[in-house]
């Protein structure tokens, strides 16, 4: 699906940037985010651990605390700008308009209350009606994301369903006033291949039927190519590619791109050796002044120990980077 | 890679044979109490692993996949010697492992060593990373006391640690730099089989990719044989000269990678496949098989596959598939391909 020319976006995010003030100093979690995703959309957010990604996605809901603070930039749902609101307001957003889903079903459960109580709890919250009304909401929600006999589910606690179960419920939960914004922090990271992909597909469907948009958080570049319309790869707290799907995987520009998806194996021949990225990630307290990914990076040139701006090609893909990847080249051979 | 020492009539170098691991979970306090009512609360045992044959050649990348629970790790920890089975037995360069003693139990005690998935939970979080490396070749006599040293700085480098680092802790060290000297430790003692459990499941892609790398040029170089546990099927893909599929205790399906790939036998191994997400198949639909992953504390009867499997008949839920063997060096526990599941 092609984002453009279909009216004004769910989410917009600009210029985002989030920064913990630690005793050790500033961390820049995130720094200097820009995306959108639209009605029905699937934007699937990739990077390694401590790349930003659940910072990004906490900041959209309000849940950023102390030491932690939005330093910078707007995110606006449907056109409102959320930053700056107060906490009573965001209250009275979160779970109705937009939601979260993450990696450990139990942030979103609470391990000594029934299911119905819970998921009654949370119609009622933001919706005055009955009881009766909000049980049959849970249990069509349930219904939904693929539990069976949910109206017998309905009185088990949490401890009681298996770990894909679980995130069932947290998902159903999530699902219950049909919010135009799903963000899913790694969701499906810790369960079985099987449960896995029995979630995928019931997000999938969900997209399609009700338009909800959807930001996919993971660190499986494979995840994200079965699942989303457009991909954004964040790297030490930037977000250094971000285009369609096909393109960023069939043709990266960004050297980091490119270095991820020949790390993925699958993509090498069988035994042959990987195309590894040398190094680790940088520290986010103590990142290089130009180009965080420089240190590790093939291509870099002098000009690289300054930041790169944010460019655009003519098909829509943003990127940051001074030295990009020849476009319409092979891949690099491994050396020997 | 393809497979070296695979030549027929090969010694295998380890073998395991219709092994067996039971786990007793013992009666729990409120079940004593309830008990002391009349309740008759028993200790209920798991099948962890229920009767598997396995073998791997020297030089072999024995691949074993499967999903939670379904006893990877425990038949991991039986070839490492960690756990002794219930049943069957185990042999090493042929003998059964029952009846080495002296040196040449001291050769299958260091030829097998396990590397684990959290490398910080294995590593000692007080002594220094070259005494980690150093102390199992320095305790065995494997080097002469002056040289521990200089041999651990050859295992640093080998594994693509700087030797400045042998003074370091373990908390000083990246998630990667800990799996590499998690990786030193075990080639310090010289094995020939390394059990790797879930060993890059816990890395960022670019840093599973070098240690991945790292284990695919350990083997060229000193001729290493691993016992792979996995469930990610692209890494495994990737690494393996065979595969060993298990589902609950057993073994399901077994045989060479591309083969299994381009042809799974078994209707998990079918679906296993399928669901693997991969970077080529763009916003696919994803397909499931129903249901959930048993409990080993009761499995279901006949094949414990049955009541997931979209091709189950009657039979699946009486009787239990025998282990047929097919040819091209492939075995399949499955009524599908012995008569029929009528
Ligand atoms: N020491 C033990 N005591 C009791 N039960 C055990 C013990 N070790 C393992 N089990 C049980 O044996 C079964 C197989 O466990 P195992 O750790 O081998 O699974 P696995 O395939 O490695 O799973 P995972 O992919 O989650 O690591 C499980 O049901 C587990 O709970
Ligand atoms: N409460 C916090 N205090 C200080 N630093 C934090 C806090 N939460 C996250 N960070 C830092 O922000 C960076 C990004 O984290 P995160 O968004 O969780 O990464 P990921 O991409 O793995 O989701 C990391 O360096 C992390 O250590
Ligand atoms: S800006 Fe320079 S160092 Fe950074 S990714 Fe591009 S080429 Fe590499
Ligand atoms: S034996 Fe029956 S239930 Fe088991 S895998 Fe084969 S067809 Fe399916
Ligand atoms: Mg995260
Ligand atoms: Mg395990």
């Amino acid at each position: 699906m092609a984002a453009a020319g279909r009216g004004r976006p769910v989410l917009e995010v600009s210029d985002l940037a989030t920064h913990f003030l630690t005793r050790e100093g500033v961390v820049k979690a995130v720094d200097g985010v820009s995306f959108a995703v639209h009605a029905g959309e699937v934007l699937g957010l990739v990077g390694e651990s401590g790349s930003g990604k659940s910072v990004t996605g906490f900041s959209i809901l309000g849940l950023i605390d102390p030491p932690g603070r939005i330093v910078a930039g707007s995110i606006r749902l449907k056109g409102e700008e959320l930053v700056g609101r107060g906490e009573a307001a965001m209250r009275a957003l979160r779970g109705r308009r937009f939601a979260m889903i993450f990696q450990d079903p139990m942030m979103t459960l609470n391990p000594v209350l029934r299911i119905d109580t819970q998921m009654i709890e949370a119609v009622t919250a933001h919706e005055a009606v009955s009881v009766k009304a909000a049980r049959a909401r849970a249990v069509e929600v349930l219904g939904l994301v693929g539990i069976p006999a949910p109206e017998e589910r309905l009185n088990a606690y949490p401890h009681q369903f298996s770990g894909g179960m679980r995130q069932r419920v947290a998902i159903a939960i999530a699902l219950l006033h049909r919010p135009a914004l799903i963000i899913a922090d790694e969701p499906t990271t810790a369960l079985d291949v099987t449960i896995q992909s029995q979630i995928l597909a019931e997000m999938q469907g969900l997209v399609r039927d009700h338009g909800t948009a959807l930001i996919w958080i993971t660190h499986d570049l494979a995840v994200v190519a079965g699942l989303a319309d457009r991909v954004a790869v964040m790297y030490a707290g930037r977000i250094v590619e971000q285009g369609a799907v096909d393109s960023v995987l069939d043709s990266p520009i960004h050297p980091y791109t490119q270095g991820l998806i020949g790390s993925v194996p699958g993509t090498a021949r069988h035994g042959a050796r990987l195309r590894q990225i040398p190094g680790a990630a940088p520290s986010l307290l103590r990142l290089p002044p130009g180009c965080a990914f420089e240190p590790r990076c093939a291509r870099a040139i002098p000009v690289c120990r300054a930041a790169p701006s944010l460019s655009r090609t003519p098909d829509g893909r943003a990127f940051r980077c001074h030295n990009p990847v020849p476009q319409g080249a092979a891949l690099p051979e491994m050396p020997a | 890679m393809s497979a070296a020492g695979a030549e027929a009539g090969a010694v295998d170098l380890v073998r395991v044979e219709g092994v067996a691991k039971r786990f007793v979970r013992p009666v729990d306090l409120a079940g004593r109490i309830a008990n002391l009512l009349g309740a008759r609360n028993r200790e209920s045992v798991v099948h962890a692993v229920d009767g598997v044959d396995l073998a791997i050649r020297p030089g072999e990348v024995v691949a074993l996949v499967g999903e939670s629970g379904c006893g990877k790790s425990t038949l991991g920890r039986v070839v490492a010697g960690i756990h002794a089975p219930s049943a069957g037995r185990m042999l090493w360069e042929g003998r059964d492992i029952a009846t080495l003693t002296g040196p040449a139990r001291q050769a299958y005690t260091l030829g097998v060593q396990m590397i684990f998935q959290d490398p910080m939970s294995s590593l000692n979080p007080r002594i220094r990373a070259g005494e980690i490396v150093g102390e199992a070749p320095r305790v065995h006599g494997l080097v002469a006391k002056g040289e521990v040293d200089g041999y651990v700085a050859e295992l640093f480098r080998r594994v693509g640690l700087d030797p400045d680092y042998r003074r370091r802790f373990p908390h000083q060290f990246s998630g990667g730099q800990r799996a590499r000297i998690g990786i030193a430790r075990a080639l310090a003692v010289r094995p020939r089989l390394l059990v790797c459990d879930e060993s890059v499941a816990a890395l960022d892609v670019s840093i599973q990719a070098q240690v991945l790398n790292l284990f695919m040029d350990l083997r060229a170089a000193l001729g290493l044989a691993y016992l792979f546990i996995s469930h990610d099927l692209g890494v495994v893909r990737h690494i393996s000269d065979r595969i060993v599929i298990m589902y609950l205790g057993r073994v399901v399906e077994s045989g060479p990678t591309e083969a299994l790939f381009a042809g799974p036998l078994h209707p998990y191994t079918r679906a296993l496949i399928e669901n693997v997400p991969r970077l080529d198949a763009r916003r696919r639909a994803f397909t499931t098989i129903r249901g959930e992953i048993p409990s080993p504390l009761r499995p279901p009867s006949g094949c414990h596959f049955h009541p997931r499997c979209p091709e189950a008949g009657p039979r699946c839920a009486r009787e239990r598939p025998r282990e047929m063997v097919v040819p091209g060096g492939r075995m399949v526990a499955c009524h599908l391909q012995d008569g029929g599941v009528a």
